[in-house]
């Protein structure tokens, strides 16, 4: 996993509340059995119009926003669904932040997994933050994973709170089941113990 | 020291270490596999040459991509036959146990869990679907993941978690006649809002909670998500029992008699507290639709779309605006007045034999709408041969709906059953998004009564009062 330290930025906005996956990524592209390309599916109900042809009013559309890496958002980011797909398309569109007053667990935590650094920050945060972006082409932000904080051009800074682990894995880019693979010793003591307790959960089902 | 809640007893029987902040290594029991969120798992394994550690403890089952007409004619879209091809590939190789599309046991995942026996009380069952919350009516923890994470259970059966707080949803009194588990699960939604349950495992409590079937329990937990909860739990009690016992995975003989007096005893504490408590009085609640494109945009069937000029917050009104426009709905009107095009019964929330068994006994005697088209998707391979035996596949037939096989179908559109852009359908599923079953398609989410009498009648009715 590519580490995240820290990251400046041309920032997207995406005004609306809960964004569910099923808009991130429709499921005509989670038949893929890759996890790359999936950039075409990104918004791909809401960047065209009924007759196929791009919408100009949707961000991905817009040059001004072309080269972002972060994304601004509203309550409740990434709904529904858990596929995984959606933070692989974001992630192929060169989306490395996601900035909103908060994020769905399941989605937050797939973010993680894929080298994106989700940031929660208030709510009336976020709306300062979108009106600056949608007055100022070129708006940029700085994230500083290790500081914790979100700067702007203004050098307004916001800090924002992560879990240590979380921001340990993500700034040194760890391998997570390597990790977990070296307490292999306290996973077998456990199924050990816990094969005494309920022997019914260890019963071979393909006998 | 206070006592613990259901959550907390499950938790803490499944800590193989935990940090100093709490970071905790939890081990996970089961884990079920479908073809859309497993390829690149297995792909990761092979990649860094990892072995699952216990390939017994999955249970592996296409259902996403599955066409829902006859199976002998195969997958017609090379895409999706090559990700099922590619699950039974994955499950060979690594030695998985896996229900192929022509088994009779194949099914939705979280239909066949429950129905084989996979799922048991007590017990960590995740699966790359955010819908795994339906193994909650088992008191079990239950619980989505991603994709990663699906390769990460297999490599170590475990999964690194931060202990989620707690909420009760306590729903007491009697529900009123002909109303159901989705209709309580969907007034919840739309009480707590769908971020509402973020951050919570949700343990359901109350008298209309005990009195609801496995399989209306199921109905129940399966929607958690929907209200941003990873996990629903209900505590197992001697209907979860009597369910399990003689099903094909589960405990046999004297192994069984040992486990249910555990499973007797997981449920909450007297005196142990949640960190939250939300109550609901079931007479309240009358038979629901949705009218937005997210399931907390709900409301009783006999209310009125609502206005969004009257809504002060700005987020509500906007978010509200930009549904109804997409749902093609006027402001007030009443939600009986309007009409559909499509009724779809199936899903992981609705398509048990229960589920069925009701609707084909609202739907006996009369005929779909000529405006309508209507299908019936079992849940599983068992759900259609018990449906056929007990003579429901014809009830539904001459009633005017399609009987189809099994699978997800039209929750999610993935395989040929899709709706047109501008198509609107009364739904047993659990997700009203924009294009979810469809790209323009608009969704109303019911309960099986209540699609049963909209495909009738071609517009909602209060099932309460329909004859």
């Amino acid at each position: 996993m590519t580490p995240f330290t820290t990251l400046t930025g041309l920032v997207a906005p995406l005004d609306r509340v809960n964004v569910d996956t099923d808009q991130v990524i429709p499921k005509q592209f989670l038949k893929t059995i890759k996890r790359t390309g999936l950039r075409e599916g990104l918004f791909f109900d809401w960047r065209k119009r009924p007759d196929g042809s791009p919408d100009p009013s949707f961000f991905l559309n817009d040059p001004r926003y072309q080269g972002a890496t972060i994304l601004l958002t509203r309550d409740n980011f990434g709904c529904g669904s858990s596929r995984e797909h959606a933070p692989w398309a974001l992630l192929d569109q060169g989306f490395r932040c996601l900035i909103a007053p908060s994020f769905a667990d399941i989605f937050y935590n797939n973010c993680f997994q894929n080298g994106i650094l989700p940031v929660v920050l208030k709510g009336e945060e976020v709306l300062v933050l979108l009106k600056e972006v949608n007055d100022t082409e070129g708006y940029r932000l700085t994230v500083d994973l290790d500081r914790q904080t979100v700067t702007t051009p203004k050098e307004v800074t916001y800090r924002f709170e992560i879990d240590p682990f979380r921001k340990d894995c993500l700034y040194q880019g760890l391998d997570a089941i390597g990790l977990t693979l070296q307490h292999e010793g306290a996973i077998t003591a456990y199924e050990t113990r816990r094969s005494a307790d309920a022997p019914w959960l260890f019963t071979d089902l393909r006998s | 020291m206070a006592g613990k809640t259901l959550f907390d007893k499950i938790w803490d029987s499944h800590v193989v270490r935990a940090e100093a902040d709490g970071t905790t290594l939890l081990y996970i029991d089961r884990q079920l596999v479908h073809e859309v969120t497993s390829p690149q798992a297995f792909e990761g394994l092979k990649l860094a040459g990892r072995r699952p550690r216990r390939p017994a403890a999955t249970l592996a089952v296409p259902d996403h991509n599955v066409p829902t007409t006859d199976r002998r004619l195969g997958i017609m879209d090379p895409v999706s036959a090559l990700q099922i091809q590619t699950l039974e590939d994955n499950c060979k190789h690594f030695g998985i146990p896996l229900f192929n599309m022509s088994d009779i046991r194949q099914g939705i995942v979280h239909v066949i869990g429950p129905e084989q026996g996979f799922t048991l009380p007590g017990t960590t069952i995740v699966c790359g679907d955010s819908h795994t919350s339906t193994h909650g009516a088992f008191g079990a923890l239950a619980f989505g993941i991603g994709t990663s994470e699906v390769e990460h259970v297999l490599a170590t059966q475990c999964l690194v978690q931060k202990r989620p707080k707690t909420m009760e949803i306590r729903v007491n009194g009697v529900l009123s006649d002909r109303c159901s588990a989705k209709d309580i699960i969907l007034a919840i939604i739309g009480k707590i809002g769908t971020g509402g349950g973020t951050g919570y495992v949700i343990e359901y409590t109350g008298d209309a909670i005990r009195s609801l079937s496995m399989e209306g329990r199921m109905t129940l937990c399966n929607m958690s998500i929907e209200g941003g909860a990873r996990a629903g739990l209900v505590a197992a009690d001697e209907k979860t029992i009597a369910y399990i016992k003689g099903r094909p995975l589960a405990p046999k003989g004297e192994q069984f008699e040992q486990a249910a007096q555990a499973w007797r005893h997981l449920k909450t504490d007297l005196d142990a507290t949640y960190e939250a408590t939300v109550v609901l009085q079931a007479e309240r609640i009358a038979p629901q639709v949705s009218w937005g494109t997210s399931p907390g945009m709900v409301s009783g069937v006999d209310e009125r779309v609502p206005d969004p000029r009257t809504m002060v917050d700005d987020k509500s009104k906007n978010a509200t605006e930009r549904a109804l426009s997409y749902m093609g709905l006027t402001p007030n009107m009443p939600i009986t007045d309007i009409k559909i095009d499509r009724v779809f019964i199936g899903s992981c929330t609705n398509s048990r034999i229960e589920d069925l068994r009701l609707a084909a006994g609202f739907a006996k005697g009369k005929k779909v709408a000529k405006t309508v088209l209507a299908m019936v998707v079992p849940g599983s391979g068992l759900v259609k041969q018990q449906a056929e035996a007990e003579g429901l596949d014809q009830v539904f037939r001459e009633a005017g709906f399609e009987w189809r096989e099994a699978g997800c179908s039209m929750c999610l559109a993935m395989n040929a059953d899709v709706l047109k852009p501008g198509e609107r359908c009364a739904s047993t599923s659990n997700r009203n998004f924009e294009g979810r079953q469809g790209a323009g398609g608009r969704t109303h989410l019911v309960s099986p009564a209540m699609a049963v009498a909209a495909a009738i009648e071609g517009h909602f009715v209060d099932i309460r009062h329909w004859h």
